[in-house]
């Protein structure tokens, strides 16, 4: 067994430099690294451009390194919630380049594999077509879509063991597993960091081989972006 | 009358058939769950990565690790299934979901969308949607049939930035069920007491408007 563990945020985020590329796995604040962001902001790296499906909300999630300014640019299918990242985004202080969901984790998924580009019909005739090569298949028009290419990622699972295997819980799973190994270094927080050995093989999502740091997390917020409830009655 | 945005969604739910997997874009499509025949078996699929989703959770019983791609608390129902953003789009993109509902800001008569930025004003992105559109054999689009100031939003061509080409297949709206042939929009059924020529009035693209067109039933 190869062991990956760091013992805490720090270790995990050691060679952080500004101008580097991350990304960051999540949906909305669901799944989101928030012991990795506390990190990034503390260490206050800047002029960053980060992959992520999402950009937080005003004051947690990605929304905390936007507002230190430390993103130059953000590479998202959806950016709703985020005032002040609407305020930089169309005062020009901030780069966005928003692209189909499908496509931003297929873009991870390609990196991931070794696989350098890949077509999907997504965005054919709009304005994401702009400047991209595009091919028939199959009587359909496709674009020519690229692997991202990331320094550092960094994902948040439920449980993982010192090998780096992990297992994610419901819906907080999402972009994680395709953004792990789709980087330069794969940094992996883990709600639990449980003993090697103790994890059903059957069950893993993502074996270690992907990733080269895992920590335990010292503590999640989880925050609910929406609340939404059914009456008991 | 025109209908109400619970009455657009009781109207698609009429779309959705026994076996089909259905992915419900934000905002009125989402009602369509609340609607939907309870003697036929269909899965909701939500493409942050939920297979068999379920109504919202009872007070007290959310979980952060559960939401839907609106980013609200939801539940799952028995067999339902995780997977993550790249397989959600494998089912998408590789015509697994039967049905995808969404809204938009407008529609041509060519089947063009728009739905996802009003440049200068309204900057939010695109999410799934553009997947979505591209791969779906089979859209159907709630909106309303005119903005806020009355012009109208079905069109000879979208005047805001294309969401896709050519995908739309039909509309339901607060005044009619419209069809995308032929380069136009076949009416199909008018709202109850709306007049054939309330829709004309607000319909700017082409208009095919064939014998009787029955008052929408529920």
């Amino acid at each position: 067994m190869i062991n990956k563990t760091v013992s805490d945020v720090q270790l995990a985020c050691q060679g952080v430099k500004n101008g580097m590329t991350f990304m960051l796995g999540g949906f909305g604040l669901s799944g989101i690294p928030e012991n990795a962001i506390a990190e990034l902001v503390r260490l206050n790296v800047k002029d960053v451009t980060c992959i992520s499906n999402n950009a937080g909300v005003d004051k947690f999630g990605l929304g905390l390194l936007l507002q230190k300014k430390q993103i130059r640019k953000m590479i998202s299918s959806y950016v709703g919630e985020n005032a002040e990242f609407e305020r930089q985004m169309l005062s020009g202080e901030l780069e966005v380049e928003l692209i189909p969901q499908g496509t931003l984790a297929q873009r991870c998924s390609a990196a991931q594999s070794g696989i350098p580009a890949f077509y999907t019909p997504a965005g054919y005739g709009t304005e994401v077509a702009q400047s991209k090569e595009s091919r028939v298949f199959n009587g359909k028009m496709h674009l020519l879509e690229y692997a991202f290419n990331a320094d550092f990622a960094f994902i948040k699972a439920w449980k993982g063991d010192a090998a780096g295997n992990l297992i994610f819980k419901g819906s907080a799973r999402n972009f994680n597993p395709n953004m792990c190994g789709a980087a330069k270094i794969t940094v992996a927080e883990v709600e639990e960091l449980v003993p090697v050995g103790s994890l059903d093989p059957n069950q893993i999502h993502i074996p270690g081989i992907f990733i080269q740091r895992i920590f335990q997390g010292n503590r999640y917020e989880k925050r609910i972006e929406q609340l939404t409830v059914r009456n008991r009655n | 009358m025109a209908l109400s945005k619970e009455q657009i969604a009781q109207r698609i739910a009429k779309e959705v058939k026994n076996g089909y997997y259905v992915n419900l874009g934000i905002g009125i499509p989402t009602l369509v769950a609340n609607f939907v025949r309870k003697d036929i078996e269909v899965d909701f699929q939500s493409e942050n990565g939920v297979l068999g989703m379920g109504p919202f959770p009872f007070e007290g019983e959310e979980d952060p690790d559960l939401i839907n791609a609106g980013k609200q608390t939801i539940t799952t129902l028995p067999g339902a299934s995780f997977f993550d953003s790249a397989m959600s789009f494998s089912m998408i993109r590789g015509q697994h979901v039967d049905l995808t509902i969404l809204g938009a800001m407008e529609v041509s008569q060519n089947g063009d969308i728009a739905n996802w930025k009003i440049p200068g004003k309204m900057v939010k992105g695109m999410g799934g949607a553009m997947d979505l559109v591209a791969s779906a054999e089979n859209i159907i689009v709630a909106m309303m049939h005119t903005n806020r100031a009355g012009d109208s939003k079905l069109l000879k061509k979208c005047s805001l930035p294309l969401t896709g080409v050519n995908c739309v297949k039909k509309i339901v709206s607060n005044l009619a069920v419209l069809e995308i042939v032929n380069n136009s929009f076949k009416l199909l059924e008018r709202a109850p007491g709306v007049s054939i020529e309330e829709i004309k009035n607000a319909t700017e693209g082409n208009l095919i408007i064939e014998g009787d067109i029955p008052e929408i039933k529920f």
